[in-house]
């Protein structure tokens, strides 16, 4: 349902575990949907051996496509008018992430209302995967 | 720049959905989806990166008769090795006009943005590239408008 303006605060959040121990056949089924094969989310011996990563790691678009059902499952289907992420640390298989979207803005522009949110993805050391911002259309 | 066609497949839809563990009824169920306020099946937000698929170029998916730079007998496939850790993203925006449906033919294409350097403690020298790109739908509407960054560093990134 979509969330209504009238309800809402700035500095209330939603927050959601988008994975737990996630693993390597995770990561693969993530590199056949997307298609990117890259050696580096799959591959051990490539990843260990060649490029000097200590394991496979998962896709940053991996993180954000779970941190994006975090925030769907918060503001709605089909409302999102805005989703932009940066990739601030690995994702490693056995990583248990919570993603958490807080209210930075509530507007209205033309009519419609809009909510900002910012976004914060954290490991299970409470470690900053991926930081970024949303904005969603709602109701008044 | 490259201009790719993106035909929009509700199956593609659906492995995708899985791989993100979204188990969202509107990913994959035409019923479902047509009580929901997107009115039918919608493709995730992150989706449209999955273009990839559509690109007969792509450099990071094997293709029959050439080298692959992933393991098989040896650690690597390629004989030289690369002077490069290779590329990792860095950011990744999109602006969504509306949401990708199946059915949808998507034009899709891409041109270069900024460039730029950085120094980093974790990395060396790090170089980052900026691309735009645009989703187009069939009737020439644009869709969505995605900016990425993609960041190569001088070496592997520290892990303290």
């Amino acid at each position: 349902m979509a969330l209504k303006a009238s309800a809402l605060k700035v500095g209330d959040s939603h927050s959601e575990q988008i994975c737990e121990n996630l693993s390597r056949t995770q990561i693969v089924q993530y590199a056949g949907s997307s298609g990117d094969y890259n050696p580096l989310h799959s591959d051990e011996v490539y990843t260990t051996q060649i490029a000097g990563y200590p394991s496979v790691f998962a896709h940053g678009m991996l993180t954000m496509g779970m941190t994006g059902k975090a925030v769907t499952n918060y503001v709605g289907d089909g409302t999102l008018t805005k989703f932009g992420v940066r990739f601030t640390n690995q994702v490693w298989p056995g990583d248990t992430l919570t993603a958490i979207a807080k209210i930075a803005e509530l507007r209205k522009e033309g009519g419609q209302n809009y909510v900002d949110l910012v976004l914060s993805t954290v490991n299970q050391d409470g470690k900053e995967v991926m930081t970024g911002n949303a904005t969603a259309r709602i109701d008044a | 720049m490259t201009k790719l066609t993106f035909p929009v497949e509700a199956s593609h839809i659906m492995m995708f959905a899985r791989s993100i563990g979204d188990t969202n009824p509107v990913y994959y169920d035409a019923d479902a989806a047509k009580k929901t306020e997107a009115g039918g099946i919608i493709a995730p937000p992150s989706f449209a990166q999955s273009v990839a698929q559509f690109n007969p170029d792509y450099f990071l998916r094997p293709k029959p008769g050439q080298a692959w730079f992933g393991s098989g007998k040896t650690a690597t496939g390629l004989t030289e090795k690369s002077t490069s850790s290779g590329g990792l993203h860095a950011e990744q925006h999109f602006e969504f006009h509306r949401h990708i449906k199946p059915g949808d033919v998507l034009t899709v294409e891409s041109m270069p943005g900024k460039a730029w350097e950085k120094e980093s403690k974790r990395a060396g020298i790090l170089k980052f590239r900026e691309s735009i790109t645009e989703y187009r739908d069939q009737n020439g509407e644009l869709v969505i408008t995605a900016r990425s960054v993609g960041v190569t560093t001088e070496r592997p990134v520290s892990q303290s």
